[in-house]
């Protein structure tokens, strides 16, 4: 399997900010890309979903959500113990790892297109859904109880930030529509989105090039566990998919979705409910090492894991 | 009517703040004051400003010296401790027309 080509668009930003290239995308583009790219997300789950809900998804909805949940509290204490991180420190790491990443779905699902290899539409739905549960999680692990927590403005920036209004907003339309409805709007939302992703990436690039470069200051313990613990939550992803009986296509969505860590979401309401953690430490793992680790190795990986469990299970 | 004497109070902070502060400023007694993006280095690292998440702003208040030192108390308490700020001040004139 060749290297998925947008992959290469995030090297090149990498290579640009390591080398100290003056190269920069404004603030504004970066926005309206983000923009174009949750609310196309959105949309093409929405016209999924239009096609293939069926009552039985509920079910499936469930358990998929309910293993998610054991990601950040199996994450939690060896960051803890293991890593020997402060409380707020390490549940507000559980939390990114178990959020999840818009753009390394994005790619998981060019990448399927690439091997043109289907997949369950409907996985889209679970970029919303696998959100909210891991960053309650990582706030009551910071805080048993104790602390005030500013909730109303957690969950605010959780439902109505941008990415998850966008996504959810998206699918919306993108339901009540249908895929004859959403047709005129194909060529600005589908066509172009593989174009848009690339330039998206390239600016991921030079941002997790920022963050590479402070890696040392991590330490080895968290550029492992950067690696280790996608690894693990994508094997919980690829038996979970296997045993719902998705597709390989959805089994290494499932399983790529559950590796990818936050850097969106996450840590903007990691900022408000637990401000003491360090973001440096959280946005630095998920970002300078799960981050390109998922989309150069862990994508590819997933996808062969996704292909021996079906072919063992077959 | 005349030139007034009031003081200029600048915060430079973490951009996720812009909303609290937009909320909780007109509470303390600032009839108004304004947004700028920043960028810059300091304590809690580089904030490059092209990233949402790394992006500073500047919010320059006129008021007179007792707001200011409402908002200065305010925002030491509650968000001093945690989050990337900074906050000077200095006198200005207020010019009427």
């Amino acid at each position: 399997m060749s290297l998925e080509p947008v992959v290469l668009f995030f090297v090149l930003g990498l290579a640009a900010g390591l080398l100290r290239s003056d190269l920069k995308i404004p603030g504004s583009i970066y926005d309206a890309l983000s923009i174009y790219l949750l609310l196309a997300i959105g949309l093409k789950g929405g016209v999924k979903l239009a096609e293939q809900a069926t009552p039985g998804m509920l079910l499936d909805g469930v358990l998929i959500i309910g293993a998610a949940i054991l990601i950040p509290l199996v994450a939690f204490p060896i960051l803890r113990y293991l890593g020997k991180l402060k409380r707020a420190d390490a549940a507000s790491l559980a939390a990114h790892y178990g959020s999840v990443s818009v753009v390394t779905f994005s790619i998981g699902v060019a990448f399927l297109a690439q091997a043109a290899q289907e997949y369950e539409g409907y996985l889209i739905v679970f970029l919303v859904l696998l959100e909210v549960p891991a960053l309650v999680i990582g706030v009551i692990l910071a805080r048993y109880g104790a602390g005030q927590v500013r909730w109303g403005r957690m969950l605010h920036e959780v439902f109505f930030g941008k990415s998850i209004f966008l996504l959810l907003g998206g699918m919306i339309i993108g339901y009540v529509a249908g895929p004859q409805g959403i047709e005129p709007l194909d060529k600005v939302f589908f066509d172009l989105f593989k174009g848009a992703l690339a330039i998206f990436l390239l600016e991921m690039g030079l941002v997790a090039a920022g963050r590479l470069a402070d890696l040392r200051a991590y330490g080895v313990f968290l550029i492992g566990f950067g690696i280790v613990m996608p690894i693990l939550s994508a094997s919980l992803g690829t038996a979970v998919g296997w045993m719902l009986g998705l597709s390989v296509g959805g089994t290494m969505l499932l399983a790529a979705l559950y590796a990818s860590a936050s850097y969106i979401a996450a840590p903007a309401a990691m900022r408000i409910a637990v401000p003491e953690a360090n973001p440096g430490l959280s946005i630095g793992a998920a970002l300078g090492v799960t981050f390109p680790f998922n989309i150069l190795i862990g994508i590819p990986l997933y996808y062969w894991m996704a292909q021996t469990i079906h072919q063992i299970g077959a | 009517m005349p030139d007034q004497n009031q003081r200029l109070l600048t915060i430079v902070c973490e951009s996720m703040l812009e909303p609290f502060l937009q909320e909780e400023l007109p509470h303390l007694g600032a009839s108004g004051y304004t947004v700028t993006d920043a960028r810059g280095a300091g304590r809690h690292g580089r904030r490059g400003g092209a990233w949402t998440k790394e992006s500073n702003v500047k919010v320059d208040i006129v008021c007179d010296a007792e707001v200011a030192q409402r908002v200065v108390e305010h925002i030491n308490r509650e968000y001093k401790q945690h989050y990337a700020l900074v906050m000077y001040s200095t006198d200005a004139k207020m010019h009427c027309v």
